[in-house]
């Protein structure tokens, strides 16, 4: 029995960490968050790690590794606030392809880093703002809205029914435009479409379920990485500010704030570690395990960015010290992919608990 | 990550499992100190290395090698047949354990025997009206006269201190020693004279904790467990054996299906509860808090199989955590009932035998007890985080 990462994904982690410490410090996160650079030399770095194929199969052209370490690192992106596509191009566009058996075509060149795909998917999990979709003969109307990743090539598409489509970014039709939210770090937008023409990849619910667990448990992961770095930059911070002659880490009032962040913090890693493991390995939890794991973190991870905020005193409220970049990563994925109030239910639906 | 126990243990799970099927008629039906069926379960548990499994045969136990699978394979199936797991307190959870580690042969030999087989009842005289979270501040005091120690002084939240036969006692001997260097831990038995029992009534109405008087206690002067002054490294040896045991998530797990239970036969104005979706999100949130704990346990159970593994900020939590989750849970049952919930005692609308109230009040002193939230806090962030200890006051000047 041995619960935990083992070596290689400790070596993994390791070699992502340090990538991530040298190459995208805060500082160049702060340019790509700022449309002074995009992101795309960032993916190059993690493209010759082999990131971008982590969960494709080595059939497709990847590396065929488990949701375990995709879950490793997205925290580490999470962590250091990495503007990637990762948790799309490389999470849910695989675990939809390979699940449905279509489209696995273009993972190969998801692998190599040439193809990026956008994930639309809100109209399949909660439809806001009457985005309503429809599709008639192959071709796809309306629109979708906070679609991740503004520079993708292609884009998956669910519609209310949970059918899921791929388009071609530069199809006739399609229009993009960017849409800002909180976290710079992460780009979203605007897809309308005129009779687009569209391959249906599955119209199989199971299909859908499934990519959208695999999207739940690395947006978890990414948020455990989030808090994690922000109660250690308080816990940092706390050791260096002095008020009243004393370090304010001496005061017992902010170290009963970190105290609580690490209590609720911890055990969230042991979770994402488990709902990562159950998506292959224990088929009839992993659903309630990743909607209740991305509720539990979104609840934590909002905790812990605030309190982490509220640590560093007015300094935490500036965009001098950048903590706000964690906090709003935390903010966007606590809605990605179904707010806690619609996973909880989700969870509840799926143990035979609601009428 | 590998979640099985391996195939070598299948074979131990058969014999636990063939043990309850043949032996679990014998499970005593109510728990309690001296209940003689409780007792005769124990022997047999001890007998077939179900109780007492590693304590050495020499000294009344099992003598079984340790092995942290075996010992959670029989818990997982007892805890699934729900029958006793044998008898507990103080003196078997957390002397025995110190008694093995620090205690002489004639200590082991005298002492252990009985208490395993719940013939020597324990109680522990730790905490003072002034001395609660600064236990070490303790002035209860020993005074050697001759070959005996001359106790006077109060205790006080002594649990089972009326039913027990002797109480391991920590007491100050070297008055002029920093605090923490002058405590001493002796052994006696509750029939020395000069020993004053007065229960203390908590507020679920049980009377289990009690208030302790000690005037002129004469005890023979080798009682002591460890060296003179070394009293306290004995006790945080042990409070470290109680701190982990307070709030297991299994328990969580299994009181959280109560409340699905009840909230699928509690109804308000014709609607079952479980169909209101504002208490099924309370629900479904302390669930997703208690899967949280249920995986924590899991790392735990796992650095201790396989060192290496770092998970001592996920070990220093559970107390704090466990403990106030609990209450939120029994406070969750309480509020699906409404006013059913408000039911105690005798009263003809209780609903689990009381339980939930109870749960919830208990849980409480368990939050309060063994260290408390507050304390837990400091530890986590001192010896977990490495933040500075609050400074000592200045001393005050021209004290008089």
């Amino acid at each position: 029995m041995e619960f935990g990462l083992s070596s290689e994904q400790i070596l993994l982690q390791d070699s992502v960490n340090r990538f991530l410490t040298e190459q995208v410090p805060l500082d160049v996160v702060r340019k790509i968050a700022t449309d002074d650079s995009s992101d795309a030399n960032c993916w190059g770095g993690l493209t010759d790690l082999g990131i971008p194929g982590l969960l494709i199969s080595e059939a497709n052209g990847g590396l065929g590794l488990s949701s375990l370490d995709a879950a490793v690192v997205s925290e580490l992106l999470g962590y250091h606030v990495t503007p990637s596509p990762f948790i799309s191009s490389s999470v849910i566009a695989p675990a939809t392809m390979q699940a449905a058996g279509r489209g696995e075509d273009l993972l190969g060149s998801v692998a190599t880093g040439e193809t990026r795909i956008g994930i639309a998917f809100a109209e399949g999990i909660a439809s806001r703002n009457n985005a309503g979709l429809s599709v008639d003969g192959g071709k796809l109307s309306g629109k979708s809205l906070f679609a991740l990743d503004s520079d993708a090539n292609y884009y998956l598409i669910s519609t209310s029914t949970q059918e899921i489509y791929l388009v071609d970014a530069s199809a006739r039709g399609l229009s993009r435009s960017s849409l800002t939210t909180v976290d710079r770090t992460r780009s979203t937008c605007e897809l309308t479409y005129d009779k687009v023409d569209a391959l249906l990849i599955s119209d199989d619910p199971e299909v859908f379920r499934v990519a959208l667990d695999a999207g739940l448990v690395s947006l978890s992961a990414d948020t455990l990485g989030a808090s994690q770095c922000a109660l250690d930059q308080a816990v940092t911070y706390a050791g260096q500010r002095e008020q009243f002659k004393r370090v304010i880490a001496s005061f017992q009032a902010v170290k009963h704030m970190c105290a609580e962040m690490v209590a609720s913090l911890e055990p969230c890693r042991s979770m994402v570690w488990y709902a990562a493991h159950a998506l292959e390995e224990i088929p009839q939890e992993s659903t309630m395990m990743a909607s209740h794991t991305k509720a539990h973190l979104s609840e934590v991870g909002q905790f812990v960015t605030r309190t982490a905020t509220e640590v560093h005193g007015g300094m935490g409220f500036t965009d001098l010290v950048g903590l706000h970049y964690w906090f709003k990563r935390a903010g966007f994925n606590r809605q990605l992919l179904g707010s806690p109030e619609l996973l909880r239910e989700r969870a509840a639906r799926i143990q035979g608990l609601t009428a | 990550m590998d979640l099985s126990f391996g195939a070598e243990y299948d074979e131990f799970r058969t014999e636990v499992k063939q043990f309850i099927a043949a032996s679990s008629d014998k499970s005593p039906k109510q728990a309690g100190i001296g209940n003689a069926e409780a007792i005769a379960w124990q022997k047999i548990l001890i007998n077939n290395g179900y109780a007492a499994r590693t304590i050495p045969t020499e000294y009344g136990g099992f003598g079984a090698e340790p092995d942290i699978i075996e010992s959670r394979i029989i818990s997982e199936e007892f805890s699934n047949a729900q029958i006793s797991t044998g008898l507990g307190g103080q003196g078997i959870s957390m002397l025995t354990p110190v008694l093995l580690e620090m205690g002489t042969e004639e200590q082991k030999q005298q002492f252990i025997k009985p208490t395993i087989h719940g013939e020597m009842i324990w109680c522990q005289g730790y905490s003072e009206p002034g001395a609660g979270s600064d236990l070490a501040s303790l002035t209860t005091k020993a005074e050697l006269d001759g070959d005996e120690w001359v106790i006077n002084g109060q205790k006080i939240w002594t649990s089972t201190a009326h039913l027990a036969d002797w109480i391991f006692c920590l007491v100050r001997t070297e008055p002029e020693a920093p605090k923490h260097q002058g405590i001493s831990f002796l052994l006696f038995s509750m029939d020395t004279p000069g020993i004053d029992i007065r229960p203390l009534v908590d507020m679920t109405g049980d009377a289990n904790f009690n208030e302790v008087f000690f005037t002129d206690v004469r005890v023979p002067k080798d009682q002591i467990v460890g060296q003179r002054g070394q009293g306290w490294q004995v006790a945080n040896a042990i409070l470290g054996h109680e701190r982990g045991s307070l709030a297991p998530p299994d328990a969580a797990l299994s009181r959280l299906n109560g409340v699905i239970k009840l909230m699928n036969s509690e109804s308000v104005n014709g609607e079952r509860v479980i169909d209101n979706p504002v208490f099924r999100d309370r629900l479904m949130k302390i669930q997703g808090r208690v899967l949280a704990m249920k995986c924590n346990d899991m790392r735990l159970l796992s650095a201790r199989i396989n060192k290496g593994q770092d998970a001592k900020l996920a070990g220093m939590i559970v107390k704090l955590l466990g403990t106030e989750l609990r209450h939120e849970l029994e406070s969750l049952a309480i509020d699906v009932m409404g006013e059913i919930g408000i039911a105690y005692g005798d009263n003809p609308y209780l609903r689990g035998n009381g339980s939930w109230q109870y749960q919830y009040m208990y849980f409480l002193g368990l939050i309060i007890g063994g260290g408390t939230s507050q304390i837990q806090k400091n530890i986590i962030s001192e010896r977990g985080l490495g933040m500075p200890r609050e400074p000592k006051p200045a001393a005050k000047a021209n004290a008089s």
